[in-house]
């Protein structure tokens, strides 16, 4: 076992950064640093926020000083008044986000580790928090809610995501998307699925009995039932070497659009803060509620497209194994949780509806794209 | 009386959902053979439109699958 914080090779300041219209060449899973377990790479900065963090983070161990750039940069950054729900979204803020949120996972590439709780960097983070939280809630009202048993709560939140009217992207894969088009969608969904479940995983220790069984219930799945090969990431992992990407964490960052790094920093929102415990659970239980028939739906499109039955494993195994989570999510996960603590039941409902919102907004961007025969990513992928 | 220690099978009845097995519970198909099981806890459909029999698939959510009055919470052993 290693306690290593610092990279063995320090970047030095100012870091050289890629052109940002390119996805930079990376080396392959079999030969490269960032495996599966591997940190993410440093994204390239997609504005002032994110320059000047990379740049302080890459530059040394926690540090005050190093952070005076980023600080006027988030000054600059329209994040403090009526425009900072708009602001906060911006590819560079929540590029920025995505960073300060990836120390608590697998870390940054050239950062050292020492930065996760340094105090000036939580309250840089902070500072972009709240308007982000802000701005989640001006987009998702709170649903109402007559229930206040698990029962009932639980059938309150099924009938939100049967509800669900956003825009259906796996019925466009199942019968449109072509080769391209399902190799941007795995581009797209890797930010997250190579760490499926880990935002939701913050919310065990902050639960107890019942709800706390649940979760863990649902998460052993969700982490293989202690057969790494079976972890649904790794499952993602084949999925995305089956159609000629590459597996490695973080590799697909720089390609993807904002709208996806939100639906991404609100699971991390939601899972770090204690307070919010309730929303990350209701934000599972719609996650598993709207997976498995799409994931039907998904797996149908890769198979007409000619992938094989690796390929369509991730897909294949999330249309039964979220008929199963779906139920311990809906009724002893969040149904419990709102049973048990009354006061978090609209927190369990609102993640809920964020869930959806946010998820929705993904799907949205994505097809409009598509439709119009455009890439759904920042920079198209390069050639099979 | 059951002993504690030892692990119980139950069976959840889902509200217009599946059945959830928990336990060490042997499903058999119709020849008498185990189903081979790949999670600890798994999901029998209820509703007859799945497409993965005999495991819940999601379709009882699009076809008005109701599962009528039983008891909401009831552990059927």
């Amino acid at each position: 076992m290693t306690t290593t914080s610092l990279p063995a090779n320090p970047v030095p300041h100012p870091v050289p950064q890629p052109a940002p219209h390119a996805l930079r060449p990376k080396t392959s899973a079999s030969d490269a640093p960032h495996g599966p377990t591997g940190r993410m790479p440093a994204p390239a900065p997609r504005g002032p926020v994110s320059e000047a963090l990379l740049g302080a983070l890459r530059a040394g161990g926690p540090d005050d000083a190093l952070l005076a750039p980023v600080t006027g940069a988030l000054a600059q950054a329209g994040l403090e008044g009526p425009e900072a729900v708009e602001a906060v979204l911006s590819e560079d803020v929540q590029l920025a986000l995505l960073v300060m949120y990836e120390l608590h996972y697998r870390g940054v590439d050239g950062v050292d580790d020492a930065w996760e709780w340094h105090p000036g960097l939580l309250a840089l983070r902070a500072r972009v928090e709240r308007p982000f939280e802000a701005s989640l809630r001006a987009r998702v009202p709170q649903p109402a809610c007559e229930a206040t048993d698990a029962a009932g709560v639980a059938e309150r939140l099924f009938a939100l995501a049967a509800q669900d009217d956003g825009p259906s992207l796996s019925r466009y894969v199942a019968k449109k998307a072509d080769a391209e088009q399902a190799r941007e969608l795995l581009a797209l969904k890797s930010v997250y699925q190579l760490k499926e479940a880990d935002p939701h995983t913050w919310a065990i220790p902050r639960l107890s009995g019942a709800p706390k069984a649940a979760l863990v219930e649902i998460q052993a799945d969700e982490y293989g039932g202690g057969q790494a090969g079976r972890m649904h990431a790794e499952l993602f992992a084949r999925a995305m070497r089956g159609v000629g990407l590459e597996d490695c964490y973080g590799r697909y960052v720089d390609a993807v659009p904002a709208v996806s790094l939100v639906a991404v920093n609100t699971m991390s929102l939601l899972g770090l803060h204690r307070r919010l415990r309730g929303a990350i659970v209701g934000h599972l239980a719609a996650f598993e509620m709207t997976s498995s028939i799409p994931s039907r739906l998904y797996g149908n499109g890769f198979r007409r497209l000619g992938h094989d039955e690796g390929t369509t494993w991730y897909f294949d195994e999330h249309v039964e194994a979220d008929a199963v989570h779906e139920q311990i999510a809906g009724r002893d996960l969040a149904g419990r949780l709102a049973e048990e603590e009354p006061g978090l039941r609209d927190d369990v409902l609102w993640g809920a509806a964020v869930c959806l919102a946010v998820e929705g907004d993904v799907a949205a961007w994505v097809l409009e794209r598509w439709q119009r025969g455009a890439s759904a990513l920042r920079v198209p992928l390069a050639g099979a | 009386m059951t002993d504690e220690r030892t692990p119980q099978v139950t069976v959840t009845a889902c509200p217009d959902g599946p059945l959830l097995v928990r336990g060490p519970a042997t499903i058999l198909d119709a020849d008498g053979r185990p189903v081979p099981r790949r999670r600890a806890t798994v999901a029998l459909c209820r509703c007859g439109g799945t497409a993965v029999p005999p495991w819940c698939d999601g379709t009882h959510k699009v076809n008005g699958y109701r599962s009528g009055p039983e008891p909401q919470d009831g552990s059927l052993s």
